[in-house]
């Protein structure tokens, strides 16, 4: 297999398995424990290397897992013991194994061959050097076989418990009442997010699976409404990151997977302004909408309600300035639109409700204005 | 030589940023943003690659510029982020903001690396902090800074209490809560962005939040707990550098973060009244009280039969009353006995007149209060017995006297029997 | 002369202490008040009564000026909020603020007199009696510097009616002065508003027990997204206007029928468990 091909294949398998999971994550409002997570493993992973030589060994997988839960077991701890706030559990937690991590790197610099910038950044550049070698024979590079199996691991885990994670990040109450226990599924959860991270951690460094735990996620979320099309969404953000951040990369000569875990940031950035439910450009232009419709709505219940008859002829657009403090021109676009619907009248830059528009809201109230 | 030079410049610098770190943090902690002041510090890398990139020179005070240049921006996005987008939860947004700026700042970092330019090196020391290269200059700049933040708090101190205990009572007094966060946010960005050399990126949010965790357990004013979280962010500074200095292996950042979280532990556990350790001790202290008191009443209440408390009762017919093993009434008898309340021999128990009559108050508490639940409360006589069990242990003798003026004095409780009346001393 | 003393104390009276004008709040851009208009007369206590979501916390945060309305204005004597801060008491509601914070009780009154003391000034030892005393008349000055969290939820509450004393208010604003708390602080809590309306003061406080509405206050908003009615609580809260409010909510509706019930002595003490 040639290098970009293996590099990229690499890249999308960690991405996609860590937005699979990150999915649940982001949508249980969990996505600092991921991040968390992926920094406190560092001390299992050099523990499980000084027994085992390799990073990616079962041995390294079992022993940073554990850790992994470890992490989640303590933030919770700690929070409940009713000492700390959750955030602050988390902020003192990571840090505190993060360091011992990078200490026993330190220590051990003889036997382990981590680099801390490493553990950062990775190594995914090299990763079609390590074949992964049987019987003389090599298979193909070590790291496909390790992302794609964390991937199928993945895969699995979310195909069995579909509908338990949907039923426990939407509404834990319920998962609870009809005897689903979150508790279970949450450290479920967590056991699939460590091994996750810590099978990614080689290839990709702790950056990209932070990011892609969240970013695509969170960009999926701005663009669909439903659990199965998120988490498709997140996966295909996810691949296609690692694809334009290796070209990226490639073309400014940089980190690969800083590279990825930047483009992903890039189509959150896309999605947050250009998502056509929830981007930031649909929201101005609904919420505009809706302002001019209640400025109709409030126009309508202000010439019902306080214009008698004889000064309803007297009541000028310039009083309606005054009295709400709105710009002319606001006034004159909900005139202009109301009296297209034959609610209002206006004559001499006076205005008055219609015969069918005092009728119209007498029956419909404000509801009025919803199909006009 | 240059060993004491190099060390005392370490020293200094590290304390000093425990010490506003440690203020400050107070604040982050309290406002709920210690995350928040994470994703700041990853934030600020970016900025420092670019200060560099877009100037070619390395002096601290333009990288540092650039640093609190990303970090603001960081934090805005975070705001904008959860505010846009509506749907976006604030540990997503800060989840964003930490991973993609940081990410941004590696791509910068390795393309500043592999520049043919000889003077790339000396970035990568932002990651994971490095104490050694800091100079004088540096100091003097911390300085600096120290003084702005001690000073600020100092003198707002009230209207920042006000913002972080209830700021919309704050708003509502017309105080800008909106320009006091603001102030407190800068005062964030810039220790963040000293803090960057010494911890570096990835450890900041520590040197911010550990002390002021720890010093959350000691003291429950806002003041001290400021002017404890200083001392111990210092504390684990000075320890850390001391104990990184005295060996090869220990790099100052880690071992400066491990100090102060081996101080949280201690806190936590062992801290007065807030410490784990003495709360599980008097939960111990109380569940061993219910028990003995529990044996009292059963001893009573058997004797209450033959109207004699004083005869000798084997222990397993007590294990029949409460499904008690045996050998754990034992011991209770055992500490009944050794505070003179119950007199046990071999297998049998009975209580002593002064037993009787701590007895009789135990009782006394459990009927009256089944008389008040079923009298005021109107609560059918076979609901109140649970209820009773449990306030039996938890009224105290002035609650008790009281109670029964508000009853009247009754005599006897809903099931009819007698309420051991009150003993004269 | 005399004449313009008593032009002077007539005008006094008939500014209104609260006057509301054409109000619309919206949260994002769904409204939650419409059209408000509304003026409350001194020396009453008012309650502010409607169902969930009807926007009563919402209308005392936009005379507050926390929330910006969409349209219309607010009068506090007859004058902007701003130009009436110190007439103005404040009560949030409980929940809102981390009763685990670092503070004591005594502090937390306090808090009620920094409009007063002003930028850079420390309290003084005369605003920490003025505290005390504040304490002491909700009966929590023996409470001064314990811990706010190792205060129950009912002694909470009367700190936050100690900090508003402690603004000496002519007008005080509760959010749910009455919610989540023991029978002895609404004994408390009612001894105190009591007090507020002999020295004249004017109380407008969200309530949500309908059961206490007659007993307790004098004049009722009733409010659902618009002002269904307001006026003195005997011509005004009427089992019509309660409907109104309420609209077909059976459950809240029969409490409300209860309510009006005359009621039987006992059953309110066997509810206080």
């Amino acid at each position: 297999m040639n290098a970009p091909l293996t590099i990229i294949l690499t890249g999308a398998l960690v991405a996609a398995s860590c937005s699979l999971v990150g999915t649940f994550l982001v949508l249980r409002k969990m996505a600092l424990l991921g991040d968390a997570i992926s920094h406190a493993v560092l001390p299992g992973i050099v523990i499980a290397f000084l027994f085992t030589n390799s990073l990616a060994s079962f041995p390294a997988l079992v022993g940073a897992s554990v850790v992994g839960i470890a992490t989640v077991f303590l933030v919770e701890a700690l929070h409940r013991s009713r000492r700390l706030y959750e955030d602050t559990s988390i902020g003192v937690v990571f840090p505190a194994l993060f360091s011992l991590g990078v200490i026993l790197v330190s220590v051990y610099a003889g036997q382990v061959h981590i680099d801390t910038d490493c553990v950062l950044y990775g190594e995914i550049g090299l990763s079609n050097l390590d074949e992964w070698i049987v019987g003389g024979k090599s298979l193909g590079p070590r790291s496909i076989w390790v992302t794609g199996g964390v991937m199928l691991f993945d895969l699995l885990f979310v195909l069995a418990f579909y509908k338990e994670l949907k039923l426990v990040s939407f509404d834990p109450d319920l998962a609870a009442s009809i005897g689903y226990s979150p508790m279970l599924v949450h450290y479920l959860l967590m056991t699939v997010v460590s091994i996750t991270v810590v099978a990614s951690f080689e290839s990709v460094g702790s950056i990209l699976v932070v990011a892609m735990l969240v970013v695509p996620p969170a960009a999926a979320y701005l663009l669909s409404a439903q659990l199965i099309n998120m988490i498709l969404i997140a996966i295909a953000i996810a691949v296609a990151s690692s694809a334009a951040g290796y070209a990226f990369a490639r073309s400014v000569d940089c980190s690969i997977a800083g590279a990825m875990a930047f483009s992903a940031g890039l189509f959150f950035l896309a999605a947050f302004f250009a998502s056509p439910r929830n981007g930031l450009v649909a929201r101005i232009v609904l919420r505009w909408r809706l302002r001019e419709r209640l400025t109709r709505q409030l126009l309508l219940l202000h010439l019902k309600a306080r214009v008698t008859v004889e000064e309803a002829r007297t009541l000028q657009p310039e009083d309606l300035v005054v009295r709400f403090g709105w710009s002319r021109s606001r006034i004159d676009r909900a005139v202009r639109r109301l009296r297209a619907n034959g609610l209002i009248e206006s004559s001499g830059g006076r205005l008055w409700l219609t015969q069918a528009g005092k009728a119209a809201l007498d029956r419909e109230g404000t509801a009025v204005l919803a199909h006009r | 030589m240059g060993i004491s030079y190099t060390l005392w410049n370490v020293l200094l610098g590290a304390t000093l940023l425990g010490l506003v770190g440690g203020v400050l943090g107070s604040f982050a902690l309290l406002r709920r943003q210690s995350l928040l002041a994470d994703a700041l510090a990853h934030a600020a890398l970016p900025g420092v690659c670019l200060a560099f990139l877009l100037t070619g020179q390395k002096s601290p005070g333009l990288l540092l510029a650039g640093a609190a240049a990303t970090g603001v921006l960081g934090a805005l996005c975070v705001i904008l982020i959860v505010r846009g987008s509506q749907l976006i939860k604030e540990d997503s947004a800060i989840g964003i903001v930490l991973s993609v700026f940081f990410a941004f700042g590696i791509v910068l970092i390795t393309k500043i690396q592999r520049m043919p330019s000889g003077n790339q090196s000396g970035l990568d020391k932002y990651l994971f902090g490095q104490v050694a290269t800091l100079v004088t200059e540096d100091l003097w700049v911390m300085c600096g800074i120290i003084a702005i933040v001690v000073t600020t708090v100092a003198v707002f101190f009230k209207e920042l209490r006000l913002l972080c205990f209830d700021r919309a009572f704050g708003a509502s007094l017309g105080f800008p809560m909106r320009g006091l966060e603001v102030l407190l946010t800068c005062l964030l960005v810039m220790v963040v962005v000293v803090g960057l050399q010494i911890v570096g990126v990835v450890l900041m949010v520590s040197t911010l939040v550990t002390p002021a965790a720890a010093a959350r357990q000691w003291t429950d004013r806002l003041g001290s707990m400021i002017l404890v979280s200083g001392v111990l962010g210092m504390f684990g500074a000075v320890t850390g550098v001391l104990l990184s200095s005295a060996s090869d292996s220990l790099p100052p950042g880690p071992t400066i973060v491990l100090v102060s979280s081996f101080v949280l532990v201690l806190s936590i556990l062992f801290a007065p009244r807030r410490g784990i350790l003495w709360a599980r001790l008097r939960e111990r202290a109380v569940r061993l009280r219910i028990r003995r008191e529990n044996l009292l009443k059963d001893l009573y209440t058997l004797g209450e039969r033959s109207q004699s408390w004083t005869v000798l009762t084997p222990l397993h017919t007590l294990t029949a009353m409460r499904g008690q093993p045996a050998r754990e009434l034992r011991k209770n008898s055992r500490v009944l006995a050794a505070q003179g309340l119950a007199m046990l021999s071999g297998d049998e128990v009975r209580l002593t007149e002064s037993g009787l009559q701590a007895a009789e108050k135990v009782v006394r508490k459990h009927r009256l209060w089944e008389v008040y639940l079923t009298r005021r409360l109107e609560l059918p006589t076979d609901h109140v017995h649970r209820d009773a069990e449990a306030m039996e242990h938890a009224l105290t003798d002035d609650a008790v006297e009281q109670l029964e003026e508000r009853l009247g004095s009754p005599v006897l409780d809903p099931h009819g029997k007698p309420i051991p009346p009150r003993i004269r001393p | 002369m005399q004449s313009t003393a008593s032009f002077l104390s007539g005008s006094k009276a008939s500014i209104p202490p609260l006057e509301v004008h054409d109000l619309t709040v919206a949260y994002r851009t769904q409204p939650v008040l419409w059209d408000i208009d509304l003026s409350l007369p001194e020396g009453y206590l008012i309650a502010i009564v409607g169902p969930n979501g009807a926007g009563k916390s919402t209308l005392l945060k936009a005379v507050l000026g926390l929330l910006r309305p969409l349209t219309g204005s607010v009068k506090i004597y007859g004058a902007p909020y701003a130009q009436r801060r110190s007439w103005v008491g404040y009560v949030p509601q409980r929940e809102s603020v981390d009763w685990d914070f670092p503070t004591s009780a005594l502090d937390v009154v306090t808090m009620g007199l920094y409009g007063r003391i002003g930028w850079f000034r420390r309290p003084s030892q005369r605003h920490t009696d003025l505290a005390y005393q504040c304490l002491e008349k909700v009966g929590m000055h023996d409470f001064a510097l314990r811990q706010i969290s190792q205060l129950s939820g009912g002694q909470q509450q009367r700190v936050f009616l100690a900090r508003a004393l402690a603004q000496e208010a002519r007008l005080y604003l509760m959010d749910e002065p009455f919610a989540g708390i023991d029978a002895t602080t609404e004994r408390a809590v009612l001894t105190v508003l009591q007090d507020l309306r002999k020295e004249g003061k004017t109380v407008v406080a969200v309530h949500h027990d309908l059961q206490t509405v007659a007993e307790y206050f004098d004049y009722v908003v009733l409010l659902n997204m618009r002002l269904v009615a307001a006026g003195p609580v005997g011509t005004t809260f009427t089992q019509e206007n309660l409907q109104l409010t309420y609209g077909g909510r059976l459950t809240v509706l029969s409490q409300a029928a209860e309510a009006l019930l005359a009621q039987r002595p006992g059953v309110k003490e066997a509810e206080m468990k």
